[in-house]
């Protein structure tokens, strides 16, 4: 054939060349998306999620966490927790937490982000999400509550919910895997509020359970703590 | 001169009849009905799941299946009929008359476009059952232009990639892109961990100059529109937007289009 490639037309060159600096203009002037705390949205149900993602629930959750983060701390907004409605974003932590169970994201958000809010009432919300979803799989969740016997303890100075976080991990958190502290923890709880024959009560529990191997470092502590205790 | 002006203009005129008809010959508005049909049952089926707010869960679900699938189907109708014609060496036969090359692309941008605007206005029927007219003419505008915009994305895709697979890749990979650039710049303006560690600054960097480059999808054709109470301004941002991007499209199409050994 006589075909060969031919010149664009000079038409053509400038209306590329203005068209592509027109749209750097248009694409500048845009204006920024920003996500605000009160827009997040209610949460979905699992299944629509699923669906969304095309069955691929892990996925998901981990979209849909990097997402919900993305309310937490938005430029431009100084208290961006204050503006955030908890009952929300505690939906949505149960949602990823739903489509993932092995994710620890969400009750990592829950016990250590979303708990340095300056409001009583938003922190007992988040370490009660926590402590429900403890027992889903406390061998697996035991940090975020055992990070929520710290702020129960010291931010919100409640001894009473301290303890009952700590009763659930000295309970329920028994596997091998999980350090042998987690289980001691009420003690220190009820050492702090005075309670030294609970607190030796506990120790005792815990050196006739058969968790803590005789003649070990930890077996000295106790008995150690437990004399000490028992003195005062 | 003018009468040959005329000759052009008509036979722009003839290419972008025949792309419709091609269109219609390969069951593109057939096929389009089936899923229309198939999706409004799917909504109807939801619709029964439902608890509240029914119509608006409806329509929300039933427009993004919808919008998708339109994306979807115009792209490659677009690129597989081109991929056939320059196969079949009718763009050769074309541009051996005395017809420029803009005229043809035109021709074919025009019947593409035309297609487009009547597989819009198909998938946009079924979204009455569950949302305002108001509300859905300007969801189907806006549909219009997005489709528009995909029509010269796949026409310039073909003519840089000549084969079907790299050129309807590239053509979904850049609309995922820019349908979720709010997504991506959301999650670079907020992480958690503040780092200037260089790599967290140069993809700051990259993702601010891809939504410099890239048009705005993910403001066009809302389902929210729908489902919410929504003033036509929304469309300004979308007209002007395809506006421009279109004229990048065009004249990079021609660009390489006229570039084209043929």
């Amino acid at each position: 054939m006589a075909y060969r490639t031919e010149r664009p037309p000079r038409l053509v060159q400038f209306l590329l060349l203005g068209s592509f600096i027109a749209q750097l203009l248009f694409a500048s002037q845009r204006p920024d998306y920003i996500a605000r705390a009160r827009e997040l949205p209610a949460a979905p149900p699992v299944g629509i999620v699923r669906l969304a993602t095309l069955a691929e629930p892990v996925t998901a959750a981990a979209l849909l966490m990097l997402w919900l983060q993305a309310f937490d701390n938005p430029p431009g907004i100084s208290i961006p927790f204050n503006a955030l409605d908890y009952h929300n974003v505690i939906a949505w932590l149960d949602v990823i937490l739903t489509l993932n169970p092995r994710f620890n994201y969400p009750l990592l958000s829950a016990s250590r982000l979303y708990t340095e809010v300056p409001d009583t009432e938003r922190k007992r919300l988040m370490l009660g999400f926590v402590y429900e979803k403890f027992f889903n799989d406390p061998n697996r969740y035991w940090p975020w509550l055992a990070h929520a016997v710290y702020v129960a303890k010291h931010r919100l100075h409640d001894h009473q919910l301290a303890l009952s976080f700590a009763r659930a991990l000295r309970l329920n958190a028994t596997a091998k895997t999980v350090p042998a502290w987690v289980s001691q923890m009420e003690i220190l709880v009820y050492e702090d509020r005075g309670d030294w024959e609970a607190a030796s009560r506990i120790i005792d529990g815990l050196l006739a359970s058969g968790r803590i191997a005789p003649g070990s470092n930890e077996e000295r502590f106790l008995l150690d703590k437990l004399t000490a205790l028992r003195q005062q | 001169m003018p009468c040959v002006q005329q000759d052009g203009y008509e036979r722009m005129l003839t290419i972008a009849r025949l792309t419709l008809v091609d269109a219609i010959n390969n069951r593109l508005f057939l096929l389009a009905l089936a899923a229309v049909i198939g999706l409004f049952m799917l909504a109807v089926f939801i619709g029964e799941l439902a608890i509240t707010e029914t119509r608006q869960v409806q329509a929300v679900i039933l427009a993004s299946a919808l919008r998708l699938f339109a994306v979807m189907l115009i792209s490659l109708f677009v690129i597989t009929s081109m991929v056939r014609e320059f196969n079949d060496k009718g763009v050769e036969i074309l541009l051996a008359l005395p017809l420029p090359r803009y005229a043809y692309y035109f021709g074919k941008l025009s019947g593409y476009a035309l297609s487009s605007l009547l597989l819009a206005v198909l998938v946009s029927v079924p979204l009455l059952f569950f949302a305002e007219v108001g509300a859905v003419a300007l969801w189907c505008f806006s549909l219009c232009c997005e489709l528009l915009l995909v029509i010269a994305l796949s026409l310039l895709g073909l003519f840089t990639c000549t084969h079907i697979i790299p050129a309807y890749t590239g053509v979904l990979a850049f609309y995922l892109l820019a349908r979720s650039l709010e997504a991506i710049q959301l999650l670079s303006t907020s992480p958690v961990l503040e780092s200037n560690a260089w790599p967290q600054e140069f993809m700051y960097g990259m993702i601010a100059m891809i939504a410099l480059v890239l048009p705005d999808l993910g403001r066009f054709t809302n389902s929210s529109w729908l489902a919410y109470e929504i003033q036509p301004a929304v469309l300004l941002p979308v007209l002007l937007q395809t506006l421009i991007y279109l004229c990048i499209l065009v004249s990079a199409g021609l660009f390489d289009l006229y570039r084209k050994n043929l």
